[in-house]
């Protein structure tokens, strides 16, 4: 091994030069022959590799986007394209479509992040105290050190404060768990359910379209997925035969044992009544099912007459034996509502009913990832401990949270709107979220070219439309749907005016689509 | 919980239970927990291993009585025996019992309970800031930029600061941290980390494809492991950890359902890696599992080993080998203390060793914003190089990482600052190598002091803190206390741990939690208090375990 040392700086020479000349070292897999060493078949390789990780799927990250980003690589270098710019309305990520940060959260976390700005006059007393007070809960004062791993306990107790504003029903403190994102928290109660071989696995009843986060985190745990499809001729809504048709069908291979629901949905934008909400909690109770509640969107209705219930205040003005019975885990997000702060993975869940050692085995496998990154908690602290009338920034963050909202509920009209003015698209109402999922119909030769190409007829036009105009949008077979109806799924996003551009030129193409395949 | 254990050793034993990796005298034990873990296990893999001896989590709940509630309601959809049985075998001693039963007495202390000592001491975990290390200027100045961008127009922040601050911002979504970024973390940085690593392996080239920015290097290393662990029963995948190891590692395995291989360092050569212990232990292994994966932690955790250049390039030939897949967890190459200690990181030797070896070997390394002289662990900050990974399986990888979005992108922009810190000429730069240095030289005494002190007390010995920021001591437990330990169903030196958390405030993890040779016991104290109380610490330890051992002599 010795030897090896000498010829040290001439291979190191080589390796830099080969590296530049090929711009890469990714390709240097491709080059390994002779005397520069053969390439054997690696340990890791797709048929040796985990066989669940191959089986996920997450299509709002999948191949439109890779395309997607390719496209702006090459329109920065100057190819020439029909459009200028790529416009992403696959995923709800509001800064990156240009809505501003709202401040106060800002001026809190930075205050935290470097706090001798707490000695900036700049900055509103409002803010400082908020800032003061989260530091105070952070060992040493810094947002460096670990925080607890369900997270500050200065945090959870406002999260329990919250809850109980906004529901009227307390909350226990040490029921809420910070996470990194409402996903991190979906993985980790799924992870804790999900058991058993053969027809004793854990049967999963999800949403049919349904949040793909869900299939993949199903995929990954081998859990068998239970689909219930939405009644897309009744705004979405969620149809309680149709569960119990999905529940029984899955008692015949394996044991259903949860039920998840998205509300308001994903990407389906309906929102629950609370008559149903108390059919769902019913049905879970007779037929023993862990509800799993993903509430993300709460601060996000639209629709007229739509208000959004929380499956645990519901549950507990049912009163007993439902309120003391049904087991519950809600999780709700700093990356939608009026904050989109998608980047600070921020989120929490709070749960209902647990036993108390699965609530400690809980703590357990939250410890392992340590804590949830804390600028994301101190934000979720900011949030919700907002300016009170009289405080300084009060006026500013209602005016700044009200505009946002405004802006959407105008979006998600005008959105309904002119998609249903497309012949061949039908969108039903936008409630609430921050997506359209319309349906369209492809044409046979559509379909048939699509199938000749290896793609499903709806990602086969999704792709198309990115190529012809920019636009970047999710097709409808990444959350599911009714055999042979097609869909996409678009955020509600842009900046109204660009909205407005980007559906008539996705109007337009779909109808010269539509000419050109029929 | 507890009787729940020994019924099922019970029920092992009638069975016949034998585990193939243990043939010692926790088999029972062993097998008990896979036995116990109810309900039909999925595959035919073979039984798992839970830590030796040590007292399970759940016993905290013994500690701290949850209010059950009282009134007769019907039997919960998810208890401990319809939960994931992988996951209740899950342990992390870092944050486990003892850990809960510093923050009762914490509480118990506010409430004015009378303890003999006024607060406790958490040395338990890496956590600087948390014993009061100050963070470095230059890096919450970039973050805070970049979190409030009015900053931008303020006087008080240097250029240099705002100018990392502003090609951070350009590669966010609408020039936000608040929107996502790619699954493999901001563009910008991840080239950023491919020339720092340039930089340190003295120009051995990388490539910003290679390069994954995570959640804290935790997240890159389960994601790793979740991507390779395949197969049933005999092929189940085996993967090789160190003992004594970071129970992040044995969590993640236990949490995959793979198959935990221990080989041991040798704590008689300052728990240096012996390639014959890995020989003899992927050998035995062999006849269970599939081998596949090899961890190395350098600088080692607990243990502090910094590994010589000889022993890096004999585990990558032995890789190479043996057709193992590397996992070098580097997250301490900072923090290196000892003369003729230097860090050689697994990349640059791979690459020394010339194409046989760097065409081939695959490897995968993890580094952290936690650690090192900034001690960011709150911000979740990692990232990780990969080498020779199969084409297809980076975009699995991709895939992966893109179910959870993205890494928390203040994380993000504190990596960014430790790989490119103020250069020579830069405002910034005499301050930020003054605040680095400063901490590193005090990481340095700290650790001579520690190793010096330990090694005074009788019954104590104390390898060498070469790096990290741990003493990983061996103590020893005299026959009666293991014998009282017993009677309270914890491992001899929990039992320990325990005695001194409530004696003194102190609070260690027990050695059980990290693995160690059976027989031997130890602890795991972190260096990070400052020095003056990290002295009266020591002082009190030291009174503590004479009076232990003369308690139980």
């Amino acid at each position: 091994m010795p030897s090896l040392r000498a010829l040290l700086s001439r291979r190191l020479r080589a390796l830099r030069a080969m590296a530049m000349g090929s711009g890469s070292m990714g390709s240097m897999g491709s080059m390994g022959s002779g005397s520069m060493g053969s390439k054997r078949e690696p340990v890791l390789s797709p048929s040796s590799m985990n066989a669940a990780i191959r089986r996920v799927q997450y299509a709002v990250r999948g191949p439109i986007v890779t395309r997607a980003l390719e496209l702006e690589q090459e329109l920065r270098q100057g190819v020439p394209k029909p459009f200028k710019e790529v416009i992403k309305a696959n995923i709800g990520d509001a800064h990156a479509m240009g809505q501003k940060p709202i401040t106060f959260l800002r001026q809190v976390s930075a205050l935290c992040l470097f706090p001798p700005l707490l000695s900036d006059p700049s900055f509103p007393e409002d803010a400082k105290a908020r800032a003061r007070r989260l530091l105070a809960a952070c060992a040493g004062q810094s947002v460096g050190s670990y925080s607890a791993s369900p997270g500050l306990d200065v945090v959870r107790a406002d999260v329990a404060q919250f809850l109980q504003r906004r529901d009227g029903i307390p909350a226990d403190p040490n029921h809420i768990f910070l996470s990194s994102g409402a996903s991190e928290a979906i993985v980790t109660m799924l992870k804790l359910l999900v058991w058993g071989s053969g027809r004793s696995r854990t049967g999963v009843l999800v949403p049919l379209p349904q949040y793909p986060l869900y299939s993949a985190a199903l995929a990954e745990l081998e859990a068998e997925r239970l689909s219930y499809s939405l009644a897309e001729d009744r705004a979405w809504a969620l149809d309680l035969p149709e569960l119990r048709r999905a529940l029984k069908e899955g008692r015949g291979h394996c044991c259903p044992r949860v039920l998840c629901v998205i509300n308001p949905g994903n990407p389906t934008g309906q929102v629950q009544s609370r008559e149903c909400i108390e059919e769902v909690i019913k049905f879970a109770y007779e037929e023993r099912l862990f509800l799993m509640a993903d509430e993300v969107y709460q601060d996000n209705i639209y629709g007229e007459g739509c208000e959004f219930h929380a499956f645990r205040k519901v549950l507990a003005q049912m009163g007993p034996p439902y309120s003391d019975t049904v087991e519950l885990a809600s999780f709700h997000s700093l990356s939608k509502g009026f904050m989109g702060e998608c980047g600070f993975r921020g989120g929490f869940m709070e749960v209902r009913n647990l036993h108390p050692e699965v609530l400690q085995e809980l703590s357990k496998l939250v410890s392992v990832r340590l804590c949830p990154p804390v600028p994301g908690q101190i934000l979720m602290g900011a949030l919700l401990n907002p300016p009170e009338p009289g405080e300084p920034s009060h006026q500013q963050y209602q005016e700044e949270k009200a505009a946002v909202l405004r802006a959407l509920a105008e979006r998600a009209r005008l959105t309904e709107q002119l998609l249903n003015k497309i012949p061949g698209i039908r969108c039903n109402p936008v409630q609430g979220a921050m997506y359209a999922f319309p349906s369209i119909q492809l044409p046979p030769r559509a379909c048939a070219a699509a199938q000749a190409a290896g793609q499903p007829p709806d990602l086969f036009f999704c792709l198309r439309l990115l190529e012809g105009t920019g636009i970047c949008l999710v097709p409808g077979s990444g959350f599911g749907q009714r055999e042979g109806t097609f869909h996409f799924r678009m955020t509600i996003l842009p900046p109204t005016e660009k909205l407005q551009l980007l559906l008539e030129k996705l109007g337009n193409f779909y109808t010269n689509f539509v000419k050109e395949y029929s | 919980m507890h009787r729940f254990v020994l019924a099922a050793k019970q029920a092992a034993a009638s069975l016949g239970c034998r585990n193939p990796r243990s043939g010692g005298k926790n088999a029972a034990l062993r097998c008990a927990t896979s036995v116990a873990a109810d309900g039909p296990s999925r595959g035919s893999r073979l039984p798992r291993p839970a830590r030796e001896g040590t007292v399970r989590w759940s016993s905290a709940a013994k500690a701290s009585p949850v209010k059950i509630n009282e009134k007769a309601s019907r039997e919960k959809i998810l208890t401990l025996e319809s939960m994931n049985p992988l996951v209740k075998a899950l342990e992390y001693a870092v944050r486990g019992p003892i850990v809960l039963k510093a923050g009762e007495i914490e509480k118990e202390l506010r409430k004015g309970i009378k303890k003999p000592f006024t607060e406790v001491i958490k040395a338990n975990i890496g956590d600087a800031h948390a014993m009061g290390q100050r963070p470095i200027t230059f890096l919450r100045q970039v973050v805070a930029l970049c979190t409030y961008p009015n900053l931008l127009d303020s006087p008080s922040f240097p250029e240099d600061a705002k100018k990392r601050a502003r090609r951070i911002l350009q590669g966010c979504g609408g020039n936000s941290l608040g929107s996502y970024t790619a699954s493999p973390g901001i563009n910008c940085i991840r080239e950023d980390v491919a020339s720092y690593i340039e930089r340190r392996d003295g120009g051995v080239p990388a490539d910003p494809d290679n390069i994954y920015l995570t959640t804290g290097a935790s997240d890159g290393i389960t994601t790793i492991l979740k991507i390779l662990v395949s197969g049933d029963g005999k092929s189940r995948t085996g993967v090789m950890i160190p003992i004594p190891q970071y129970p992040l590692y044995s969590a993640a395995i236990s949490d995959l359902d793979a198959i935990q291989v221990n080989y041991y360092l040798d704590e008689e050569n300052c728990w240096a890696l012996d390639v014959n212990e890995l020989r003899r232990s992927l050998k035995e292994a062999k006849a269970y599992c599939n081998p596949k994966v090899l961890c190395i932690i350098n600088p080692g955790n607990p243990t502090g080993q910094v590994q010589n250049r000889k022993s890096t390039e004999d585990v990558i030939h032995f890789a190479w080998e043996e057709k193992l897949f590397l996992l070098a967890d580097e997250v301490y190459q900072d923090n290196v203390y000892s003369e003729g200690c230097q860090f050689h990181s697994f990349k640059k030797i791979l690459y020394e060793m010339g194409p046989e070896y760097y065409n081939n070997v695959e490897l995968a390394s993890f580094h952290s914003t936690s650690k090192g002289y900034m001690g960011e662990c709150g911000y979740r900050g990692g990232y990780m190089e990969v080498l020779n990974l199969h084409p297809e399986i980076k975009g699995q990888l991709v895939k992966l990482l893109s179910v959870r979005l993205c890494p928390p992108v203040s994380g993000q922009a504190a990596m960014d600052v430790v790989v490119n810190p103020p250069i020579p000429g830069e405002e910034s730069y005499s301050q930020f190598i003054k605040e680095k240095e400063s901490v590193l030289n005090s990481l340095a005494k700290k650790a001579k002091l520690t190793e010096d002190m330990f090694n005074k007390i009788p019954g104590m010995h104390c390898n060498p803190l070469q790096g990290a920021m741990y003493a990983f001591p061996r103590i020893f437990i005299p026959s009666k206390a293991i014998e009282e330990a017993k009677v309270h169903k914890m491992a001899p030196d929990m039992f320990y741990c325990m005695k001194l958390l409530e004696e003194t405030g102190i609070c260690v993890v027990p050695g059980s939690g990290f693995g160690q040779r059976e027989g031997s016991y130890h602890f795991r104290m972190t260096i990070l208090p400052p020095a003056e109380k990290l002295k009266i610490l020591l002082e009190k330890m030291k009174d503590f375990h004479i009076k232990f051992l003369e308690k139980y002599a």
